[in-house]
């Protein structure tokens, strides 16, 4: 068990800054998900706490200790790659005992050990096989276990589950949780999937362009994104923008206006979740729509409003508006997101 | 199945014959001359030297064989085989082993003058022992290595197409193996041993096929250095077994010994030809 | 291409790395390096000093009638040896790729001769036209023709040409066989529904797509018959008669040990060095290419 502490952590290969600086104080058994688009940063910030690239500068404190210079066996990390990274020619049991063997612990010990780890994941019966005899889950399994028996201070998971099936993947996110809330092991995950973040985090990164975005919980980052990309990125379908203004204190798409608003005079990004407006003939926003896409539970309109695309997901079987396509929808004025349409942060 | 898939192209039926036929033509033509050697190797030299010979083997397999394997001409056949097989083996195992450790310093290691290194390896690809063959016998005889195993089997080490071999397919094994081995706390030898050379398996074997192949075929190398009859391979002791002159050599040894010179090679390559194959066409590309 | 992974330090890497640069520095660079100031120096009749030539050795061979009429045999012998070696085996391979079933077992059968080696298929090869005892040389007798490759120059050549290109058509079968293999035979369907027939198929389609291994073999059979034939040319005709067997690399022995002439078999042994690297660079470049498709 152990904290960790990134201060001012920055990534460059050659000229090219990767990492602009990420700063985080994770609590001891906290589950932090580290979330953005594909080469944003992220897998290389997991890296760095790995001990598998250099810090260019910055400090990492594991357990309060400075570990910048460790050798990754020394962390006391266990890691979890995206494609397992199982070897091929060692039989399960044997992948999940190797690190103990390098450690030198006793025979018996490891094989308590490798039997207690493979109840825990229901890996029992599949001891004796070779990696490729495996599924696609129970390779992640093991790749689990091997990280378990271990007994880490601190789990790292570079996107584990990004080479399942969905179906899977839900499972097994599941299970994973589950562990870690079992185990209360401090735990690094990695991923590019929102919904993993949103389910799993107890507190996640957004990273974007190797910045951190924002730091907080999931809902914190749903209800309240502090920039344009956190708002974009998290929630799906992702949030609406409208171009705005702000004048004599009433906000105003065009010529519409939403209503009142307490800041500061000028233009504005508005954001507006799909989920967050209905049907509402008295409502002041007029979506054109182009198609619908019924779910089941709810229907996602697409269309485009005051010129500019918005998505529309309302509760609920909706068929297509009649002859003029158009429909009246409305919100409720506390899920308006404003943002500095220069900076992208919030207002 | 085999004729529904066939059946596009192929009008089936006879030409199918036909193929067979051509087939089992280029197999005899290609067969002939080794059925020739071991009829040879069973009749006696009284049958040879009044042609034509008989295509039949007769029945003096045991006494040619014995005579070859222990008597010979100049040294007996057995000890010949002998300092075959541990040519071809010190040959095949020692190249694999200093081509192993080399290549995975290329692959694993950032070091001063890796660059140089992997070049001056890459330019030893090119040249065949028999281009550099004066001075390098000089070398050999410079270190009192004439009539030596060390002297058969060090100067044919000195290739690179092992270490490119081995390069390539470190090259492919996932970066994240050794660095989940990193994680569990392996060194760089440990991981050499637990992980890279057992991942290696299938290619050491299809390449000691290859090399086992290429040190047992050696011919113009020991023919040089080999000045003692006692240190001779058999395959260049074979040529030292006619006469010298006008006297008729004695061909039923000679061609048993022949046979005794190909059975080692072939029952390697048959027996393991899948990775023969494998071996082959990767090594040559 | 590179590792992302590497590991740390200089002292592991070059002790692993020591054992076969030490063994290419003693038994490769320092004799070929060897070579190249041998061939620079003409040693005295009892070898106790040489003088200093420059390019004489070299210039001396240009001229040298004997050296000329070896690079000829080399040229006439590598290309009778190719072509021998190539065409048979494309034509099995195609006549194999035909057949669905029992390819593998005449695959099987035509390995064999890849294992003899080039010393041991000459000594088969003699044995079968050896003017006293041979069968095939008897069976020609008897259709009158009188074979002696010992003193007929054409019939030597064709002789070390035949047992040399003998155990090769198994390795260019293979490569064939594997390389028709791979062509799709979608492709090969596609020209027979537009109403190719089974050799305008071959030759529009199949040849082209074979085209990389046609070239490759071609390059490797050629430095087989430039260095590999040693051991048939030396059991069968000792380079003979009157040196119309000697190709450039038996030329290099032969001066070297059998004539002493170190000088003259240094620059010979340069000449080859170079003739090795231009092939070498063909073949790379041809690599490179493939990887770029």
């Amino acid at each position: 068990m152990a904290t960790v502490d990134l201060k001012d952590i920055k990534k460059s290969f050659g000229k090219v800054d990767v990492i602009h600086g990420v700063d985080m104080e994770i609590a001891d058994g906290e589950f932090i998900v580290i979330v953005g688009p594909s080469g944003c940063g992220k897998s290389t910030l997991l890296r760095m706490v790995a001990g598998l690239e250099t810090i260019t500068s910055g400090e990492l404190l594991i357990g309060g200790k400075r570990a910048n210079d460790t050798e990754p066996m020394d962390r006391d990390i266990a890691m979890v790659f995206q494609n397992y990274a199982l070897y091929p020619h060692m039989t399960v049991a044997d992948n999940m005992a190797y690190g103990l063997k390098i450690a030198g612990m006793p025979k018996d010990q490891i094989k308590a050990k490798v039997q207690e780890a493979a109840k825990l994941l229901q890996l029992d019966h599949l001891l004796d096989r070779k990696p490729r005899e495996l599924s696609g889950g129970q390779r992640q399994r093991v790749a689990m276990g091997r990280a378990i028996v271990r007994e880490p201070s601190v789990f790292l998971f570079d996107e584990p589950l990004s080479n399942l099936d969905a179906k899977l993947r839900v499972q097994m996110r599941l299970e994973i949780k589950d562990l870690q809330a079992k185990l209360g092991i401090t735990s690094l995950y990695v991923t590019h999937d929102q919904v993993e973040a949103m389910t799993m985090a107890d507190r996640m990164i957004v990273m974007n362009g190797g910045v951190a975005e924002q730091i907080g919980t999931p809902l914190d980052v749903y209800e309240r994104p502090q920039t344009i990309f956190a708002a974009q990125f998290i929630g799906s379908p992702s949030m609406n923008l409208m171009d705005g203004r702000i004048d004599g204190g009433q906000l105003k798409v065009n010529d519409v206006s939403l209503g009142p608003v307490d800041t500061r005079e000028g233009d504005v990004t508005v954001g507006l979740r799909p989920e967050h407006v209905f049907a509402d003939s008295a409502g002041v926003l007029r979506l054109n729509v182009h198609q619908s896409e019924p779910l089941g539970a709810n229907t996602l309109l697409h269309g485009t409003l005051e010129g500019k695309a918005f998505t529309a997901s309302l509760p609920g079987v909706h068929r297509m508006p009649g002859n003029d396509r158009d429909m009246s929808l409305n919100f409720a004025s506390e899920n308006l997101h404003l943002f500095d349409p220069k900076t992208g942060k919030r207002i | 199945m085999a004729y529904q898939s066939d059946g596009m192209v192929e009008k089936s039926g006879a030409s199918r014959w036909i193929s067979h036929a051509i087939m089992i033509l280029g197999v005899l033509f290609i067969f002939f001359p080794i059925w020739l050697a071991f009829v040879a190797s069973t009749v006696t030299q009284a049958d040879i030297v009044r042609p034509p010979m008989p295509v039949l083997p007769g029945p003096h397999f045991w006494e040619n064989y014995k005579a070859a394997l222990f008597s010979g001409v100049n040294v007996p056949v057995s000890v010949m085989l002998g300092n075959s097989l541990i040519m071809a083996l010190g040959i095949a195992i020692g190249k694999i082993a200093i081509s192993l450790l080399s290549a995975f310093a290329i692959v694993y290691f950032k070091f001063p003058g890796r660059k140089f290194f992997f070049w001056a390896i890459f330019i030893t690809l090119m040249l065949p022992v028999e281009v550099r063959i004066v001075p390098t016998f000089e070398v050999v005889a410079g270190f009192g290595m004439l009539n030596t195993y060390q002297g058969l089997i060090l100067p044919l080490i000195a290739s690179a197409t092992a270490t490119f071999l081995f390069r390539q397919f470190f090259l492919t094994i996932p970066d994240e193996l050794a660095e989940a081995a990193r994680v569990d706390g392996a060194r760089p030898m440990r991981f050499f041993w637990d992980i890279v050379v057992p991942m290696s398996r299938t290619n050491i074997a299809a390449l000691f096929v290859i090399l086992f192949i290429y040190g047992w075929n050696q011919y113009l190398w020991p023919l040089l250095i080999t000045t003692d009859p006692s240190m001779n391979t058999i395959v260049m002791g074979i040529k030292q077994m006619f006469p010298s002159g006008d006297d008729t050599a004695n061909w039923p040894v000679i061609m048993a010994t022949s046979i005794l010179a190909m059975i080692p090679p072939v029952v390697v390559v048959i027996s393991m030809q899948k990775l023969f194959i494998r071996g082959l066409v990767d090594s040559e590309k | 291409m590179e590792k992302r992974v590497t590991f740390k330090g200089w002292l592991l890497p070059v002790a692993l790395i020591a054992p076969q640069a030490l063994i290419s520095l003693i038994f490769f660079f320092y004799p070929a390096a060897q070579a190249v100031w041998q061939s620079l120096f003409i040693p005295d009749p009892f070898g106790l000093s040489s003088q200093f030539v420059g390019l004489g050795n070299f210039e001396f061979l240009l001229k040298d009638p004997y050296y000329r009429s070896s690079f000829v045999t080399t040229a006439i012998f590598s290309t009778l040896v190719t072509l021998a070696a190539m065409i048979p085996a494309l034509f099995l391979a195609v006549v194999a790729d035909r057949l669905i079933k029992g390819a593998g077992a005449y695959r099987t059968m035509l390995i064999w001769p890849y294992a003899v080696a080039p010393a041991v298929a000459g000594v088969l090869w003699l044995f079968m036209f050896n003017p006293r005892v041979g069968v095939v040389a008897w069976y020609l007798g008897q259709l009158g023709y009188d074979w002696n490759h010992v003193l007929n120059d054409g019939e030597a050549m064709g002789l070390v040409v035949a047992a040399s290109a003998w155990g090769r058509i198994s390795y260019n079968f293979l490569f064939f066989f594997a390389g028709l293999q791979a062509i799709p035979k979608s492709l090969i369907e596609a020209a027979a529904i537009d109403g190719a027939r089974f050799w305008k198929r071959f030759f529009t389609i199949v040849l082209p797509l074979l085209s990389p291994t046609t070239f490759f073999l071609l390059v490797v059979n050629v430095v087989y018959a430039f260095f590999e034939t040693f051991g048939v040319i030396h059991t069968i005709t000792s380079g003979g008669p009157q040196q119309a067997t000697t190709i450039l690399v038996y030329k290099v022995f032969s001066d070297g040990f059998v004539g002493q002439d170190l000088g003259s078999s240094s620059a010979q042994s340069v000449i080859l060095l170079v003739v090795v690297g231009l092939l070498t660079i063909i073949q790379f470049k041809f690599v490179e290419k493939k990887v770029h498709y």
